[in-house]
């Protein structure tokens, strides 16, 4: 009969190998899946997974896959040292929002002025600190209320969507807009668009911003008092005590961080990609980046294959839709399948499988 | 070689392949961006039996393909480009948010026509077209007032676009018209197709007392939530749903959009595709009422016939003076009939009329 036993302490090989064979395991079950809907599997797998990379058209979706990933990689980045932590902030997507909220309108507020060198910065430094205010709500709750973080945060996701569609039909709407919701689009506005880098290659400050992020999580996280604070507390809270770590300082400081790249996420998406605030501006990176934080096990250099990884099934997904038909559903199903399985083989990682003989 | 030449290079290349059906040896690509899933019964639905009625009649000589779900925005401008290298030749994108995405995909694919639903913006190689949904309205409103009995119509409203207001408004005057007591409760559910906030604005409506609900969302989840609540009338929404016949749903408003897809495609074939706006309505029969069921009183269904039947021939214009505005304020005179476009035009209508309570959300 099998039994789990529990590891002494978490197995380094299983850390790592947990989410290939959780995607592996993905692709089984998924091309299983896709031949009982009458595809060949091999087929669809590689529209999905090769596809946007290797075929003829992958000059247009390699640059895509920073356009989906970069939100997601530096939303993800700000998740992990609260998760880490066990400062749980389910929220990103209401800081997102706020983010770009604030950035917008900052931009808006000075069009049409030419003065790109003052606008641009201005407008990243709002998206910050509205993503970092926002966050800092359940923080302070949290910190002087004891209450629940992760309900708090949550809820103020269907109070920023609230928000944001008041910003889209009033404040913030295009006075030529012929009555129509949405703001001016910030992507012709010279002064305040979120300008891709190098011609056509979907390089923008976004990707630039969490290239960054992870480098300067891996470092923090590496070699850095604050990291080993941040791994201490969520490993055992109460030597983190003795070490001198004041929990209320590091819940405020990882929900703030993480409110803070949630918010730059939202601003560089609305002033590039997305252009404008709209009613439905946000697409659920804030909930997709918890995926991509876990599937990455926290570490700044897995979210960023974690992100690729989505990206990739996001774009790869919409050809396997046009080109084989495939529907929708079954190409989410695919993407809960992935976190489904990486949280069932990382039983693995704590718990060793034993064969032991039955007992009568 | 720089990056811009590979783009041109493979723009030309795509340019090519489409060309390529000139010669009437590759089928025509006909592609479709969808905003809810095919199956929603509603909206998505509606555009995919348009869909299939072009694979219908032409058969061999197109070929069809869709994204579903697609979310407005990057992603839905992502998705029109992908389909438009490989090598669609017409691509329709229905909802009013890839209005923007529509016409930047169409800038870098000048040789591939696009048509958006529902939006404003066109350019040479993007037409517009959508549907006098309004007209549609009317009649509901007409049936409404006349089978409440509690005086309270719910309306599960999706965004404040014009749309949806010319709907709220036609529906109001035209129940007005037969009950002045009547009166409109509006949930907004910023969404076209959510059945879970659907069927909670449903009951949200109900038990503030409302026995007819109209929905301008895509589900049918509305119109299970009446049914369960009992005693509650509705009305099909973009698509018949018929199913939920005799009761609650005693008829709809259905979006036959075959006949325009048909014609569109027809016309990429014979090189006659020219960039235009289309607004039809019950005339053309883009706009079609579902069949009035028994459980609407037989004298209140041959006056919805009647309106309908003047609508189709042109005498009857649901926006006729007199109307006021909200705020008391004359928009329409005695006999006057709303213009589509210009200042109070149909096109842009962003205030309710006279005698509906609570604000347009801003």
């Amino acid at each position: 009969m099998i039994t789990l036993e529990k590891r002494p302490e978490p197995s380094q090989f299983w850390v790592f190998a947990t989410p290939l064979l959780s995607v592996l395991l993905t692709m089984v079950v998924g091309g299983m899946l896709f031949a009982a809907l009458g595809q060949n599997p091999f087929v669809a797998m590689r529209t999905i997974f090769l596809d946007p990379l290797f075929s003829e058209f992958s000059w247009f979706y390699r640059p895509q896959l920073f356009i989906k990933g970069a939100p997601l990689v530096l939303i993800a980045i700000g998740l992990s040292f609260g998760f880490r932590a066990g400062v749980w902030n389910i929220g990103a997507e209401g800081q997102y929002i706020i983010g770009a909220i604030c950035g917008a309108a900052v931009g808006l507020a000075f069009y049409p002025m030419e003065a790109r060198w003052l606008i641009f910065p201005l407008m990243v430094l709002a998206g910050a600190l509205g993503g970092w205010a926002w966050a800092m709500i359940p923080g302070i709750l949290r910190t002087r209320f004891g209450t629940n973080e992760i309900l708090v945060s949550l809820m103020l996701v269907y109070v920023a969507e609230q928000l944001l569609a008041s910003m889209a039909l009033g404040p913030l709407r295009n006075p030529d807009g012929m009555g129509f919701p949405g703001s001016r689009n910030l992507s012709q506005y010279p002064s305040a668009a979120n300008l891709e880098l190098i011609q056509e290659s979907a390089m923008h400050w976004g990707v630039v911003a969490a290239f960054i992020a992870v480098i300067f999580a891996y470092v923090a996280l590496a070699r850095h008092l604050f990291g080993f604070h941040v791994r201490l507390a969520g490993q055992a809270p109460r030597a983190a005590n003795f070490a001198g770590v004041n929990p209320n300082r590091l819940i405020l400081i990882c929900l703030g961080l993480s409110g803070t790249l949630a918010g730059l996420a939202g601003m560089f998406e609305v002033s590039g990609p997305a252009g404008q605030i709209s009613i439905d501006f946000n697409v659920g990176y804030g909930f997709t980046a918890i995926i991509v934080a876990f599937l990455g096990r926290l570490h700044p250099i897995g979210i960023l294959l974690a992100a690729g990884l989505m990206a990739l099934t996001y774009i790869g997904g919409e050809i396997a839709q046009s080109n084989l038909g495939l529907p929708g559903a079954a190409i989410q199903l695919l993407q809960g399948m992935l976190l489904f399985f990486l949280l069932a083989v990382d039983v693995l990682t704590n718990y060793r499988i034993t064969w032991q003989r039955g007992r009568a | 070689m720089s990056l811009r030449t590979i783009l041109a290079g493979a723009a030309l290349a795509a340019g090519l392949t489409s060309g390529a059906v000139a010669d009437g040896h590759e089928p025509l690509t006909v592609g479709f961006v969808y905003v809810g899933p095919v199956g929603d019964g509603g909206w998505t639905y509606e555009h995919d039996q348009g869909r299939l009625a072009v694979e219908e009649a032409f058969g061999e000589k197109v070929e069809t393909v869709f994204v579903e779900n697609v979310p407005e925005g990057p992603d839905s401008e992502r998705v029109m480009t992908q389909m438009a290298l490989q090598g669609a030749d017409l691509i329709f994108t229905t909802s009013f948010g890839y209005m923007d995405p529509t016409i930047n995909v169409a800038a870098k694919f000048p040789d591939v026509k696009f048509e958006h639903a529902t939006g404003y913006k066109q350019a040479d190689n993007v037409s517009v077209y959508s549907a006098r949904f309004y007209e549609g309205r009317a009649v509901q409103g007409h049936i409404a007032g006349n089978i409440t009995e509690s005086n309270i119509v719910g309306y599960i409203a999706s965004f404040p676009i014009p749309e949806v207001i010319r709907g709220i408004n036609a529906a109001y005057l035209h129940a007005a018209a037969v009950n002045p007591d009547v009166e409109f409760k509006i949930v907004w559910v910023y969404t076209w197709f959510d059945p879970a906030k659907e069927a909670e604005a449903a009951n949200v409506l109900i038990e503030q007392g409302a026995d007819v609900v109209l929905q301008h969302t895509d589900s049918t989840a509305p119109q299970a939530a009446a049914q369960a609540a009992g005693g509650v009338y509705t009305f099909g929404q973009a698509s018949d749903m018929t199913e939920f016949g005799p009761v609650p749903r005693v008829s709809s408003i259905i979006d036959n959009w075959a006949p325009y897809y048909i014609a569109r495609t027809q016309a990429v074939m014979d090189g006659t595709w020219e960039s235009v706006s289309t607004w039809d309505g019950i005339d053309t029969g883009m706009v079609e009422i579902g069949e009035i069921t028994d459980a609407v009183p037989a004298d209140v269904k041959a006056e919805a016939l009647a309106m309908v039947e003047a609508m189709r021939t042109g005498a009857y214009h649901p926006f006729t003076g007199p109307i006021n505005k909200q705020d008391g304020s004359v928009w329409l005179a005695e006999g006057e009939v709303a213009s589509d476009y210009g200042d109070d035009g149909l096109a842009g209508m962003n205030f309710y009329v006279e005698g509906v309570s609570g604000e347009i959300p801003e």
